[in-house]
């Protein structure tokens, strides 16, 4: 359904749009960022890191019930998480590498049911209602002229670049970091070097895992969640992973900010109700058109 | 033909007549409201099965297929006024456009992405279904399907009897394909995509092929839903569970052949059926969840390939 | 030397800024046996990718039996006679070694019928007495003689065989290398990419080199071993 009223082109509603969009393409680019390891660099298909996140944003809900603050929640649960991840990445190369090379269909197969798993815990310990957090600073609004800023989106979408900077940092100037981008192609060479592969692919699981209660708490202060919010995210995380180039950790912030965006504007001037489409659209005709080199990069 | 086919038709044709003699032996209805769902899911499974089974690409959003199908078929049913039978067809034949076309967009690259653009399918179209006020919107609306014709003593028995149609339908389409050429190629790009163009199949119009198919079976599968139901919303025509199902049932039966999806949706479907009276349907997502991990990770050719297994060691 | 069947007229393949193969011209004649060596990264696999249509080349032509096939799919290539065997066997998994043979059979046109040609190649390979087994069951021989089996069931004109005889012991390598031979002689023509020179050695009736997606030379066995281009590159200075 088009917005009552002729559409206008108001620059005022423009330039929230615009705003608005990058702040959410912050927040989209630290949920996809967990993704950009596991699927971009150690190319392990994993759709349930969406409901890790939501898991992630559990943790933080459960905590600030508590009365710890979210950001605080997210770096205790940093820990935890990563430990989850390692547990999930020895499931999986337990059962897949060890038959020699993973299957895609099977891995895929694997994770959409561990997904759906944690989504029922979550459902049956939480309940299915929306819950959010609430803390003093991401009460209001910041008001620059046109601009209306609310800060439960503002904080996130700075949070967001903090913990992106800090792991591109580590993966691109750190010796573990560079065996983790050369882990899926050179996976001879580092053995030869002294390193253990499965060692490297479990820790970049566990980084990427580690990532999802950040983005968890980014993403509930941002607005309510519910057990099964993930299913909303999943075309937005491979949207911004998949058309970034694969495992580029700068790319996928500028596609996420594309994105976010995107979907400001057919929010604004369309209906908030078409925004859930808008990421998947983007993904389809950026596959659509672009087999070639996704598939180059793919390799 | 060979003996085996005749023999698969011997029995589809059994069951068919069984299907329509039944309801007048069997006088409660609520089997046949049961049976119903049973037989959605023999159709649903067997459709992911031709792509996901033969051709070994995933879909995960059998259940846009399937809401296709149902919001199509009440459409036309409701607005047009076209017969049941027609709507069946239209619907089939939307699911094949929706197949391919969702095979065209991403099909040329590797499978992994044909499976991620899946996951997305359901978001989109229950995005446009919320969008559009005459197909019910968000809360959904009533509809008030066909009157049961003479040859059926009730709704439930007459929706019963029209799925079996479709359901068997379904296994004589897939049993065919695996049969012909068809399933060959497919078990051929399954195994090998280089290996299987490079030996002459003609690997993107095949699974371009299985994706229309497999696309058409499982919007069949839901254009009888609104009139079994007679209300139609997004919540339930793109449910969770059918999408779990259409991938779990096959996995768990074997993919390898029609039996699989068969046998896997009877016995899973059954299950359900009968524990929905006790357990909430977050358990039951929860039951097939666990169980379809526990058959990839401990049993990927399914019950066909543990008694298949099972049989050969006895004989040798 | 009979007519040519293949030939490329400057091919070149290009990936982003890496230039993997070409300007390349090379003529293969109906029926010969042709060797192609090279150091890994040589170009050899684009190569063949841009002869069976896994690439379409950026620039220049292929052209079989006189006709340009530059721009048609691999699989269309296949129909007209251009086949391979893959480096690391690719057999298609769940299927029978006589199912596996099939499947060339069901998608190009042989006349007569299909089991009896199976069988019979089967047979030409050795591997009459596994017909029946699963495909999973084959040893690393048997493998490469499946691959070869299954490449050549169409009557290919041109059989690319990719490293057939890696890995194997030297009885075994005698082996795949007497199946070639008994192929060439029903007049196929057999292009064999390999690192075991004493094979492609004897095997080649001509011999090319590459390096660094070039052609560096040509001629027979002997030639090839003494051309200190081809030295350099294999020994250094």
């Amino acid at each position: 359904m088009l917005a009552q009223g002729p559409i206008m082109l108001s620059i005022d509603i423009l330039v929230n749009a615009l705003v608005t969009g990058i702040l959410l393409g912050s927040v989209y680019a630290a949920l996809a960022l967990g993704l950009a390891i596991t699927f971009g660099i150690l190319h392990i298909p994993n759709i349930a890191h969406p409901t890790l996140v939501i898991a992630g944003a559990f943790f933080v809900y459960t905590l600030a019930q508590w009365g710890v603050d979210p950001i605080l929640a997210a770096l205790v649960g940093l820990v935890p998480f990563y430990l989850l991840g390692v547990a999930l990445y020895l499931f999986y190369s337990r059962l897949f590498e060890r038959r020699g090379g993973a299957n895609v269909l099977q891995s895929l197969t694997l994770f959409f049911g561990l997904s759906l798993v944690i989504e029922i815990l979550l459902a049956l310990s939480f309940g299915s209602e929306l819950k959010s957090v609430n803390v003093f600073y991401i009460g209001s609004s910041l008001r620059l002229g046109i601009l209306t800023i609310p800060y439960r989106l503002l904080i996130p979408a700075l949070l967001a670049p903090v913990m992106i900077g800090a792991v591109w940092l580590y993966l691109s100037r750190t010796n573990t970091g560079t065996a983790i981008r050369a882990v899926a192609h050179e996976e001879r060479a580092l053995s030869i070097a002294g390193l253990n592969p499965a060692s490297i692919k479990r820790h970049a699981f566990g980084i990427a895992t580690a990532t999802a209660v950040v983005a968890g708490a980014a993403l509930i202060m941002v607005g309510p969640i519910e057990p099964f919010s993930g299913r909303f995210q999943i075309g937005r995380v491979f949207a911004i992973v998949v058309l970034a180039g694969m495992g580029s950790i700068p790319g996928s912030l500028v596609i996420a900010i594309v994105i976010g965006i995107s979907e400001a504007l057919v929010s604004s001037y369309l209906n908030p109700s078409w925004s859930p489409g808008v990421a998947f659209a983007i993904l389809l005709l950026g596959l659509a058109l672009r087999p070639q080199g996704l598939f180059g990069a793919a390799r | 033909m060979t003996k085996n086919s005749i023999l698969f038709l011997v029995g589809i044709a059994i069951v068919l007549v069984l299907g329509f003699l039944m309801p007048w032996v069997l006088k409660n209805p609520f089997y046949f409201f049961v049976g119903y769902v049973v037989l959605q899911y023999v159709t649903i499974a067997t459709g992911w099965n031709i792509l996901g089974g033969y051709a070994g690409y995933i879909n995960f959003g059998a259940a846009g297929f399937f809401g296709a199908g149902v919001y199509l078929s009440a459409f036309l049913f409701t607005t047009l006024g076209l017969p049941l039978p027609l709507c069946i067809l239209a619907a089939a034949i939307f699911g094949a456009v929706l197949g391919l076309l969702m095979g065209y967009l991403t099909l040329r690259i590797q499978g992994v992405y044909f499976a991620i653009a899946t996951l997305g399918l359901v978001v989109v179209l229950e995005t446009i279904v919320h969008n559009i006020p005459a197909l019910g919107g968000a809360s959904g609306m009533a509809v008030y399907g066909p009157r049961q014709p003479f040859w059926s003593p009730g709704p439930s028995q007459f929706n019963f009897t029209v799925m079996l149609i479709i359901a068997a339908a379904a296994v004589t389409l897939a049993r065919f394909v695996e049969i012909s050429w068809i399933g060959r190629g497919l078990r051929a790009v399954r195994a090998s995509e280089d290996a299987a163009e490079c030996s002459g199949v003609p690997t993107l119009r095949l699974k371009l092929l299985a994706c229309a198919l497999s696309g058409a079976v499982l919007a069949a599968a839901g254009a009888p839903y609104p009139f079994y139901t007679s209300y139609m919303e997004p919540v339930t025509a793109f449910s969770l569970i059918i999408g779990l199902n259409a991938i779990a049932m096959p996995l768990i039966g074997g993919t390898r052949s029609w039996v699989g999806p068969v046998l896997g949706a009877l016995l899973l479907a059954s299950v359900q059926q009968i524990a929905t009276v006790t357990i909430s349907s977050e358990l039951n997502i929860l039951f097939v969840g666990l169980v379809l991990i526990a058959f990839v990770a401990f049993a990927p050719g399914g019950l066909a390939e543990l008694f298949g297994r099972k049989q050969r060691r006895a004989r040798s | 030397m009979s007519e040519t069947i293949l030939s490329l007229k400057g091919v070149e393949k290009i990936f982003g800024s890496f230039r993997a193969l070409g300007p390349v011209d090379l003529d293969v004649s109906a029926g010969e046996r042709l060797g192609i060596i090279g150091p890994n990264g040589a170009g050899k696999t684009t190569l063949i990718n841009c002869i069976t249509g896994v690439y379409a080349p950026d620039k220049g032509s292929v052209h079989f039996q006189g006709r340009d096939i530059s721009r048609i799919e691999a699989h269309k290539r296949a129909r007209l006679g251009i086949s391979r065997s893959f480096q690391i066997p690719r057999p298609f998994t769940g299927m029978t070694v006589l199912e596996n043979l099939l499947v060339p059979l069901d998608y190009c046109h042989v006349d007569g019928s299909k089991a009896e040609r199976a069988h019979a190649v089967l047979a030409s390979v050795g591997l009459s007495g596994r017909t029946a087994d699963a495909s999973e069951t084959l040893s690393q021989l048997e493998l490469r003689k499946l691959e070869l089996a299954r490449a050549l069931v169409g009557n290919p004109k041109v059989l690319i065989a990719d490293e057939a005889m890696a890995g194997l012991s030297d009885e075994e390598i005698d082996e795949v290398l007497e199946i070639l031979f008994a192929l060439n002689r029903s007049g196929v023509a057999v292009i064999m990419i390999e690192h075991i020179m004493h094979a492609v050695m004897r095997f080649s009736q001509r011999i090319v080199c590459f390096e660094t997606g070039r052609l560096i030379a040509t001629g027979t066995s002997a030639e090839i071993a003494d051309n200190p281009l081809v030295q350099k590159v294999y020994f250094g200075e």
